[in-house]
């Protein structure tokens, strides 16, 4: 930003202006960006300083935890707990169980999901109405108001402890109706009223027009599904009393409380259930951000 | 909110054979009515079996003595929620979750709209710790909240251990009654400031870049830009951010439940903790059910007030 003849002689009334215009350096015009930079790194250090001891833990030898002083990386680094983590818990078991569980709801719940809101965006039949009026209005219920019951109802039909009791109550939400919803109706009519002309059938529409077109919408509810079921504790917690059904964050807890704590060991399960999502983060960041951002913006 | 009125699905019989195939009996009425019933099936049974049934029926079990393993449940009115009223452990569950969400609300919000304002221009290194600011959003609370309590433990805490070696004493977060809540509620905020920048974020790239040039034109410095063009232009998305926050910290259980169990001496014991502990470990479903409730209805309330204060002041 050169000095211009224009704006050399700024208004001195506007606090902030002079200091880049008048092209001297002082040391305390610095200070607002060196704070700003100073508080942003002191942030990212806090941010990443559990992910860090985890990681650095996990190659530790159990010694080393307790060693003095105390440090982040390990001095003597060893696969060790890599290793003990199959045999200390379940954890193959753990991981199938996240992968089948938060795959499968995300799988049902993206597909019934843009079945409805296909229906609710593009059908007329009689109910449409109240249908979607019921959809916003279950969006507004806490999921504790249903746990005590929907707990009762899926052991009365000895659906805990098995993957149906943990995935079929999830396998949609109003969420993903309302939008995917909101997305459909985005989308120009003619493109399937043309396709209607023709004679296609509502799926043929549904299929091979709305869907391809929703890709990024599907994606993105896709990773925000995936994302909240690989993470999700009380669910599994309430659903599964057997630790060789609950996934991982559950499995593990149960560990940390259960056994005499092998710190390495239960680090190195960490890394490994944190991993999947860090992978696809690096991957996708954007489908991470949008299921965000996009209901921010409406 | 209804679609324009379009020309009605024109009678498939005799239609190119692509995907299903219309049904054989003359059901030219049906199939025009059909399909949208199709399509909703599978979510509206689910929605109605696991979510409005369940509604109904926790309202129904928090007016009745409902114990999960009993197989009567005889009709008390509104004797459970009397006895939240006159429950200390309600109330200072109540009063725990009310501290958190009344720090980490602001705290979660002021740092993700410091964050996107400090992080909005794209450059390399911006976009490398937006990610980085954004990763614990991705990660699960439960599992972190094992690595914080271990970071936190008086032996072989890093934290600690700094704390002390700069003069501070070892105060034992978790184990104090003083400390511990203030340790849960830091951990809240780390996990969830990105989530709010996120959000910010995107609303700062809605901002038109001629709006923010006519500032500069106009001779508007860095502070004025911000307190008079940017955060006026913010005040929709702030609104979700505050919105969420608060419902999702109203929620607050993984952490707690990982990091404490609710203790020391219920010092951070939370509505969902306690609702936890009552409906799926005493099985007092009844009393569960009533509790849930209540904190569906302070959520709203509360929700509400916030949607209230932000439109009031959009019209001054």
């Amino acid at each position: 930003m050169s000095t211009n003849p224009m704006t050399s002689r700024p208004p001195v009334s506007i606090r902030g202006r002079t200091s880049y215009l008048d092209g001297r350096w002082r040391w305390w015009r610095a200070l607002p960006a060196a704070t700003k930079w100073v508080l942003l790194l002191a942030g990212a250090a806090i941010t990443v300083l559990p992910f860090l001891w985890m990681l650095g833990t996990s190659f530790k030898p159990e010694s080393d935890v307790f060693g003095y002083p105390l440090r982040l990386q390990p001095t003597h680094p060893t696969l060790a707990n890599y290793a003990a983590i199959w045999q200390d818990l379940p954890f193959l078991r753990l991981i199938v169980n996240s992968v089948v569980f938060a795959g499968g709801v995300t799988a049902c719940s993206v597909f019934f999901d843009s079945l409805a809101a296909y229906a609710l965006a593009r059908l007329r039949f009689p109910g449409r109405n109240l249908a979607f009026y019921l959809v916003l209005a279950t969006l507004m219920v806490p999921f504790q108001v249903t746990l005590v019951p929907v707990f009762q109802l899926v052991f009365q039909l000895h659906w805990l402890n098995t993957y149906q009791g943990l995935i079929v109550p999830r396998a949609t939400s109003a969420f993903g109706i309302f939008l995917l919803r909101q997305f459909f109706i985005t989308v120009p009519r003619e493109l399937d009223e043309a396709a209607r002309m023709d004679g296609a059938s509502e799926w043929y529409i549904y299929r091979r027009i709305m869907l391809p077109l929703a890709k990024p919408a599907l994606a993105t509810l896709a990773v925000f599904y995936f994302m909240n079921n690989w993470n999700d504790f009380l669910w599994p917690l309430v659903m599964t009393s057997n630790t060789n059904m609950r996934n991982l964050p559950a499995g593990l807890t149960l560990f940390a409380g259960q056994y005499v704590v092998e710190h390495g060991v239960l680090m190195a399960g960490a890394v490994i259930s944190l991993l999947p999502l860090a992978v696809a983060f690096v991957l996708a960041q954007r489908y991470f951000v949008q299921g965000i951002a996009t209901t921010g913006i409406r | 909110m209804t679609p324009p009125a379009t020309g009605l699905t024109p009678s498939v019989t005799g239609a190119r054979p692509t995907g299903r195939t219309p049904p054989a009996r003359s059901g030219r009425k049906r199939w025009r009515v059909a399909p949208g019933y199709l399509f909703l099936f599978p979510s509206a049974a689910i929605l109605l079996v696991f979510v409005v049934y369940p509604i109904a029926q926790s309202l129904w079990m928090s007016l009745h003595n409902w114990s999960l393993f009993s197989s009567s449940h005889p009709f008390v009115g509104l004797a459970n929620y009397r006895t939240m009223w006159h429950d200390p452990r309600f109330w200072n569950a109540l009063r725990n979750t009310a501290v958190y969400t009344a720090v980490v609300v602001p705290g979660q919000v002021g740092i993700g709209l410091a964050l996107a304002v400090a992080l909005q221009r794209n450059s390399l290194v911006n976009k490398f710790l937006r990610s980085v600011f954004f990763f614990p959003v991705i990660s699960a609370l439960a599992t972190m909240g094992i690595v914080w309590k271990f970071l936190l433990d008086p032996q072989i805490g890093i934290i600690t251990h700094l704390l002390v070696s700069v003069g501070l004493p070892d105060i034992g977060f978790l184990q104090s009654t003083t400390w511990a809540l203030p340790a849960v509620i830091a951990v809240g905020i780390w996990k969830s400031a990105g989530f709010s920048m996120v959000i910010f974020l995107a609303a700062l790239q809605d901002i038109p870049r001629s709006v923010m040039e006519a500032a500069i034109v106009d001779g508007a410095g860095p502070w004025p830009r911000f307190w008079r063009v940017t955060l006026p232009m913010l005040r929709q998305s702030a609104l979700f951010a505050v919105v969420i926050a608060t419902i999702t910290s109203m929620q607050l259980f993984d952490q707690v439940y990982v990091m404490t169990s609710g203790g020391p001496l219920f010092h951070t014991d939370t509505l969902v903790t306690y609702l936890y502990q009552v409906g799926f470990q005493d099985f007092r479903s009844g009393y569960a059910a009533a509790i849930s409730w209540v904190l569906f209805l302070l959520i709203l309330l509360v929700s509400m007030l916030q949607l209230r204060l932000f439109r009031f002041k959009e019209t001054d």
